[in-house]
């Protein structure tokens, strides 16, 4: 092909791969929204077994049961890793059917307001019964 | 202007017969979607924990209610789907299960996967409630 090199030879190979364009973060957030896909399908299955075994307890054998160590942080990853994966679904989808630029601004920005305000007040909640 | 005006139209989704494929591509989003506004119920779910049992009984409370369960359905519907889905397309990023056929029958088994999982905790979780 023609554009071996890039477009035109501006471009190596190798900056074409990595898909840097003017704003030099061209796949970043691809990469980020299937690192984290693949951690919330690890952490989901924990989950289940989390939520199966989370039915009908009353609130201090909940808590016990998210305070045990390994239960407590899986849940912070899983807050983690659910969330940001979240914030970037909602831009992917903010951008494709948004168009008026001052309506996508806002919305990418209460996006990613609410989702950051959740996530703390989960991982402080997570925190809070486990230490 | 007028060249502009005049260039055909690429045919749009409602000329179009709905296929597994795009109706398992849009259900994605969807899922998606709605398991993100799904994270304000688990927000409130771990908030309610760690406020007390008065909060967390509250909490309790609205899962057995009526809209309570019809939601947590949804989310388990949408939460299956979106997992299995999800694999479908790392796979496809993978550069396999490009095949028609192959993609076809993967559609199907996140479908069935869909359903059996979600009538399987159902089942599971029942005499808990």
């Amino acid at each position: 092909m023609s554009h071996k090199g890039g477009h035109g030879k501006i471009q190596t190979t190798l900056a074409r791969a990595r898909g840097h364009g003017s704003a030099h973060h061209g796949v970043e957030s691809w990469i980020r929204l299937r690192v984290t896909a693949v951690g919330n399908a690890v952490l989901g299955l924990w989950f289940i077994w989390f939520v199966k075994k989370s039915v009908g307890l009353d609130h201090a054998a909940f808590t016990e049961l998210l305070a045990q160590p390994c239960n407590a942080v899986a849940m912070i990853l899983l807050i983690v890793s659910v969330f940001y994966h979240a914030t970037l679904g909602c831009r992917e989808i903010v951008e494709d059917y948004v168009h008026c630029e001052c309506m996508k601004i806002t919305k990418l920005l209460g996006t990613y307001l609410f989702f950051f305000a959740a996530a703390v007040a989960c991982i402080f909640s997570v925190l809070k019964i486990a230490l | 202007m007028s060249d502009i005006k005049q260039r055909p139209l690429s045919p749009h989704l409602q000329v179009y017969r709905p296929q597994l494929t795009s109706v398992t591509s849009i259900l994605h989003r969807a899922t998606g979607a709605g398991l993100s506004v799904g994270l304000v119920f688990f927000t409130w779910w771990l908030v309610a924990a760690a406020s007390g049992p008065e909060a967390y009984g509250v909490f309790s409370s609205f899962c057995r209610s009526l809209l309570g369960v019809a939601l947590l359905f949804g989310w388990s519907l949408a939460f299956y789907y979106h997992l299995a889905n999800g694999i479908r397309h790392l796979i496809w990023d993978s550069g396999r299960l490009f095949k028609i056929k192959n993609a076809y029958t993967a559609g199907y088994f996140v479908l069935f996967f869909t359903v059996a999982m979600t009538a399987l905790s159902w089942v599971c979780i029942m005499g808990k409630y």
